[in-house]
């Protein structure tokens, strides 16, 4: 069921320009969404009406300001439906929410000869972190193996899941794939035997109804700028007992509650992990976001997602030369990464941008799934609410295109 | 499309010059372009301080392959010294392109495996 697209379109004002005269057809919203308007004017709003340091200044636009970015905080929490807005913590994106875990949980619970069980389908940003933490404690890293439809091989999960695992750290929804992961079952092992499961949602957030409370995962992250919102802003999800015992991230203003020459105290949750003056319009621009995905509706996104990824499946099984990688469209969110024989990804990129269209070539940040596919890179469409079955038959049309010209 | 994929360059991306590797190369080095996962090895044989025989291996989009290949067609034969002089506009020429500057260090990967060979030198060419 697609949504009314051109209504949607109109929101967004950067969809309305030209590339070279040819309509701007933007199919790389794995790696980051575009703007609608009231984002965009609800920060301009903030700067030009409200704008001040949060948390400290006792005058009227700080008191305004402090209450717009926790209004965010309410509204996150809300969204994700968390038990306390204490248990939302904002950081940079997923990235720094991901290394946040690794050192202030991290350091303290993971030891020399423990294990940290992750899939062969991260991100570099849930892969590179815990083999940084592995080299520094003597760790290890296991990985639950996918299959060749790009999804997650359970079978083995009983014995993977070890006396030494201190930790299940898994993507919601593969960046490459698409593959939405069975990650209620993971998490059902996993606290069988004691152990906290941390999920990257970056790609699951802005297209999923995620309710932590239903999951019961211990942590959660993800990134603003993937979900219509302002880069520079993202968070981290942790169960308020959890965040309690781990050790401050960074040290410095706001994060203490006493400070002496030689020790200080910290600050209460969830300011005990926000050092520093926070990005306070990205909060507030984060919250437009959620607000203007909540009037559209996130099971309505995700099935107009899924209808534009099987229309590109359906079209690229006709195409001889195409091969393309992942589950079948119901297993799957909007995203399909593919190969033409023959031609680099990003030969075909360049070409596609010719007409306007922008996707992605490269290893999408998961080298090591791309060597075991035997791929040095693929290229990859990614749909949001905004693309258009219309947008889709330029890509295949674009695609003959490039083929006719490099097979010349 | 002929403005950023020249005949010239198809035509070197198709049939490259110099593909392959040397038995007992005096110099190779290998490098990566971080961006896209790109790599590239340049083996020489020097003379005299002149490139007698080059070969290089490369993985990578059409315009790297072709930059590629077109610099080891132009160095053969050359001093070091000359080719500490190269550029990144010489490799530019050679192709005839614009591009912008993600693409521009598909085309550089290949100028920075032969000056980092040479010379140590690490610093994508300008």
């Amino acid at each position: 069921m697609l949504l009314e697209a051109q209504k949607i379109r109109a929101d967004f004002p950067i969809l309305k320009r030209q590339i070279g005269g040819k309509p701007l057809v933007y199919l790389d919203n794995a790696a980051s969404s575009q703007k609608p308007q009231s984002v965009l004017l609800t920060m301009n709003a903030f700067y030009q009406v409200s704008y001040a340091n949060i948390h400290r200044g006792v005058y009227t636009i700080a008191e305004e300001a402090t209450e717009l970015y926790e209004k965010a905080r309410e509204t996150v929490a809300n969204f994700l439906n968390t038990k306390t807005h204490r248990e939302i913590i904002f950081t940079r994106g997923t990235t720094e929410a991901i290394n946040l875990v690794r050192f202030s949980w991290g350091r303290k619970n993971v030891q020399s000869g423990d294990e940290i069980l992750l899939t062969e389908m991260e991100h570099h940003s849930n892969l590179v972190p815990w083999q940084l933490l592995a080299q520094e404690k003597g760790a290890k890293l296991k990985f639950i193996p996918f299959d060749s439809q790009g999804k997650l091989v359970l079978d083995q999960l009983d014995s993977l899941l070890t006396d030494k695992t201190k930790l299940v750290a898994m993507n919601f929804v593969s960046n490459t794939f698409g593959t939405i992961n069975p990650v209620e079952k993971v998490i059902a092992k996993a606290h069988a035997k004691g152990i906290p499961v941390l999920l990257d949602a970056a790609q699951a957030v802005p297209h999923l109804t995620v309710d932590v409370q239903k999951l019961d995962c211990d942590f959660l992250a993800f990134s603003s700028h993937k979900m219509l919102g302002p880069t520079g802003i993202g968070v981290l999800y942790a169960k308020e007992k959890i965040l309690e015992a781990m050790d401050p991230f960074l040290g410095g203003g706001e994060m203490i509650k006493e400070v002496h020459w030689d020790h200080s105290t910290w600050n209460d949750l969830p300011g005990k992990f926000e050092a520093g003056t926070q990005s306070i319009a990205e909060a507030v621009g984060l919250k437009a976001a959620i607000d203007y995905l909540k009037t559209i509706g996130l099971e309505k996104i995700h099935d107009h997602e899924q209808a534009l990824a099987r229309y590109t499946m359906e079209q690229f099984s006709e195409m001889k030369e195409l091969t393309f990688y992942g589950p079948p469209p119901k297993d799957r969110c909007g995203l399909v990464a593919f190969n033409l024989q023959g031609i680099h990804p990003h030969d075909v990129a360049a070409v596609l941008d010719r007409s306007g269209i922008c996707v992605r070539a490269g290893h999408h940040c998961t080298q090591p799934l791309h060597r075991k596919l035997g791929l040095e890179a693929s290229v990859r469409a990614s749909y949001y609410l905004y693309n258009t079955k219309e947008e889709v038959d330029l890509l295949i049309d674009a695609l003959k295109e490039t083929t006719r010209f490099f097979k010349k | 499309m002929d403005t950023l994929y020249r005949e010239e360059i198809l035509e070197h991306y198709k049939y490259p010059r110099n593909k392959g590797t040397l038995e007992k190369p005096d110099i190779t080095y290998k490098d990566f372009n971080p961006l896209c996962g790109d790599e590239c090895q340049i083996d020489l044989h020097v003379k005299d301080n002149r490139v007698d025989e080059v070969k290089f291996m490369a993985k990578g989009c059409a315009i790297s392959q072709a930059a590629t290949s077109m610099l080891t067609e132009m160095i053969e034969g050359k001093s070091l010294e000359e080719i500490k002089q190269l550029s990144k506009k010489d490799i530019l020429d050679v192709l005839g392109i614009e591009l912008g500057p993600v693409r521009l260090k598909c085309a550089l990967l290949c100028l920075k495996v032969l000056k980092g060979g040479i010379y140590g030198i690490k610093e994508w060419p300008t």
